[in-house]
């Protein structure tokens, strides 16, 4: 059965060895002139025996999965960009069966689209994180990230005291209790960049950002270079190094169920529906939630408020009124990437617009503007 | 066109003959490249995970032999400066190896890319949305295919000529794409330079020296490559190189090789006199990072034979023949493929751009895929030029026999 395969395989380097022999070997051996039984015996055992060990070094390709191999279908679909609607509905199909197929669970996948009138900004209080990385954790489970290897969208960074240098960061901090008195947490994850480098150096577009200022990868169409994931400044893209599964061997041995629990049904196609080995994925502000109006996972779970996310053109959103009057800063502002994703402290920034004006108090010869721009 | 089909056959049946030397060498090459399939089909179905590389160091030995050999590619256009712009005589006899060296070297390139790729079946993707100009990707894919297409057409149009004993129209067939090749050459080392200089988020990466090294190295290890290819050349086949070609190239080795030195103590005296900042990659690839220091006996075995080697080419050779200069060529060729693979791709990711410090050491797979690859490239060159000496030499044209093409082949011509 494999053998046929390698026949198969095999073909381009056996029809070259014909057309090598073959020119005078019309008629059969016998009818050919001036060739001698022994060297049309060595020809046919050096060609014999190329095969055999051409038919040998692919043989590992054997052990390729049926889901593996792209079907037609697949194989011919279209860019996110370019697919109409009965195309995209095909799609979605093919993704539901597929899903059907290895999980056992028919999921909810829909195409979802931006809102008119909408810019995704996040902000994250450092004064409140406690870095319990709750939000890590629900976002695994949320966007269907391989468990084996595990693929995590955030990093939390555990920060000493005195500095915001992030080199100088805990990435590997195991405490039976946190938060550490003498540090502080910086949870880093996808900064959706308005100036991303990443979507910049995709030599096939397979990744963008939406109108809602959300960059996305559109699976099915990444190649897997990786030069996305080189030119990130916040290490913020993961890359599917092997098959992603929801669950070790050894767990699915023990519960055969599990994957199909792990799963999340609710899906679209530019965000948590399950990828394959080979591509890279990110995070991509749980899309499919917080374009139906929900907010994203990691912010649901945070158990002590740190995380605020919503429409920065809605001058009443929780995150307006965070850039408008709090010490806001982001990171690696010297790259000049324009991130969406802003840290602030608790402390209220006294230059912001809507608090009471205070008396001047400083020296004459200081410039007055800023403490007073409130009077103004 | 019959006669094309024809040559294309006679070529083919050549490369299969040979002395035992010629089979020893070319089943040696078939074995190792077979392994490095056999590799390549066990990481086709596994995954890059089979590979040393993580999400932290995301580029490898495969990105970091590209890099290289992209270098010894464009190296081809010290031969053919000298050759068609200065017209040097003897360079002329010689600077088809140069051509067909980078032809060779090119699709070594392009297996490189092609192996590091997470979905290879999807390269036809490049085809239907080519992010030219913003991604440098797109770049580099035109000018190393365009490299190729230049090269394949002068060296396959000046043999094809040869064959059939016609002179070849120089005027309109030649010179022209010699000299687009030029400028191309120096292009395909800059746009991968660029590859790695525009990205903002690795201070490692984002200096503006990158591209000048990149050629002052590729200057230096591509000639190196070619001095030695020219010997193998001169020794085994019926084509003799003349000794005015190795003192040539000897100088440009040396002048390359110079500035190469030059930039790199350029380079590190900014990183290490301004102080720790941005330097920490740097920091790690000499002295390490507290207990990472995996790369530190690569990049001083480089600085130790790139310095030697700079000696070696500045002391007189006197009468001693070529040896000197042979090794001074084989100290390069490895001091300058770690200096540009361990020590220009690996230290960009260490520590990543969160600080956060992960070690790579490639697998056996992977370097079992980068050796297939070497072999592979190595074997299309000896059959090249197995092909491209009898023809030159007027042993096989359209109207002779190559003493190999036994009798009953002669039958059939006549």
């Amino acid at each position: 059965m494999s053998l046929r395969i390698y026949e198969g395989k095999g073909d381009g380097l056996g029809a070259a060895c014909t057309c090598d022999h073959g020119g005078s070997s019309r008629g059969g051996p016998g009818a050919r002139p001036g060739m001698t039984r022994r060297s049309f015996l060595r020809t046919g055992v050096g060609a014999a025996g190329g095969l055999a060990a051409f038919a040998a070094a692919i043989s590992p390709l054997k052990d390729l999965a049926s889901g593996d191999v792209p079907d037609l279908d697949t194989f011919l679909q279209k860019h996110y960009k370019e697919m109409n609607a009965q195309e995209m509905e095909a799609a979605l199909d093919r993704i539901r069966a597929r899903v059907e197929q290895r999980y056992g669970v028919r999921p909810e996948i829909r195409d979802i689209k931006p809102m008119d009138g909408v810019e995704f900004v996040y902000a994250l209080n450092l004064s409140r994180c406690i870095g319990c990385r709750k939000c890590v954790h629900a976002c695994v489970a949320e966007n269907n990230q391989s468990r084996d290897p595990e693929i995590q969208y955030i990093r939390v960074l555990e920060m000493p005291r005195g500095t915001t240098d992030i080199e100088q960061g805990n990435h590997h901090y195991d405490r039976a209790k946190v938060p550490d008195e003498n540090h502080y947490y910086m949870p880093i994850q996808c900064h959706q960049c308005a100036n991303p480098p990443c979507t910049k150096v995709c030599p096939v577009q397979a990744t963008w950002t939406e109108p809602d200022g959300v960059t996305v990868v559109d699976y099915d169409w990444c190649i897997g270079c990786r030069y996305c994931e080189a030119a990130c400044p916040y290490w913020a893209r993961r890359f599917n190094f092997t098959k992603p599964r929801l669950a070790s061997p050894e767990e699915i041995e023990a519960d055969p169920g599990i994957e199909a629990r792990r799963l999340n049904p609710e899906m679209s196609y530019l965000s948590n529906r399950p990828r394959t080995k080979g591509v890279m994925e990110k995070c991509h502000f749980c899309l499919h939630r917080t374009r139906t109006g929900r907010m994203p996972a990691c912010l649901e779970v945070c158990p002590v408020g740190a995380r605020k996310f919503g429409n920065v053109l809605d001058p009443h959103s929780d995150v307006s009124n965070i850039l408008k009057t709090k010490r806001v800063f982001v990171l690696k502002a010297e790259i000049g990437t324009l991130p969406r994703f802003f840290y602030y402290f608790d402390e209220r920034d006294p230059t912001a617009q809507d608090l009471p004006a205070m008396e001047h108090g400083g020296h004459a010869d200081e410039p007055a503007e800023s403490a007073t721009g409130g009077e103004s | 066109m019959s006669e094309y089909v024809r040559f294309l056959v006679r070529s083919f049946r050549l490369s299969f003959v040979g002395d035992w030397k010629y089979y020893t060498w070319m089943f040696v090459l078939t074995c190792v490249s077979l392994l490095g399939l056999n590799a390549y089909c066990k990481q086709f179905v596994f995954g890059l995970g089979e590979t040393g590389m993580t999400d932290q160091v995301s580029w490898g030995l495969y990105i970091a032999n590209f890099t290289y050999l992209v270098g010894m590619a464009a190296a081809a256009v010290m031969l053919v400066i000298p050759a068609y712009v200065y017209r040097n005589k003897e360079l002329h006899d010689v600077v088809i190896f140069g051509e067909l060296l980078a032809v060779a070297v090119i699709i070594m390139c392009l297996l490189f890319v092609t192996v590091d790729l997470g979905r290879p079946d999807r390269f036809i993707h490049l085809f239907e949305r080519f992010n030219f100009p913003l991604s440098m990707l797109t770049w580099d894919v035109i000018v190393l295919n365009g490299y190729l297409l230049l090269n394949v057409h002068i060296t396959g149009y000046l043999i094809f000529s040869a064959y059939r004993k016609r002179e070849p129209n120089k005027k309109l067939f030649i010179i022209p794409f010699v000299l687009i090749a030029i400028v191309w050459a120096i292009s395909i080392h800059t746009v991968t330079a660029f590859l790695y200089s525009g990205l903002g988020g690795r201070p490692f990466w984002n200096h503006a020296i990158i591209a000048p090294r990149f050629i002052a190295s590729a200057f230096a290890a591509g000639p190196a490559f070619i001095i030695l290819t020219l010997q193998v050349i001169d020794r085994f086949t019926s084509h003799s190189v003349p000794i005015g070609v190795f003192r040539l190239l000897r100088q440009i080795v040396t002048v390359a090789m110079t500035i190469n030195v030059f930039l790199l103590v350029s380079e590190m005296f900014t990183e290490f006199y301004t102080g720790a900042g941005h330097s920490l990659s740097t920091h790690y690839l000499f002295f390490g990072l507290g207990d990472y220091h995996a790369l530190v006996p690569w990049i001083w075995t480089a600085i130790g034979l790139n310095t030697t080697a700079l000696v070696l080419l500045y002391i007189p050779h006197g009468k001693r023949g070529l040896w000197i200069l042979n090794v001074a060529c084989v100290l390069m060729i490895v001091g300058i493929w770690i200096e540009k693979g361990m020590g220009l791709i690996v230290p960009a990711f260490i520590p990543t751009p969160l600080g956060e410090i992960v070690e790579y050491t490639p697998t056996m797979n992977e370097i079992l895929v980068c050796t297939g690859i070497w072999a592979f490239g190595l074997l299309l060159y000896t059959i090249m030029v197995r092909i491209t000496v009898p023809v030159l030499n007027g042993e096989l044209t359209v109207d002779t026999l190559h003493p190999s093409e036994n009798t009953h082949a002669a039958r059939r011509t006549v």
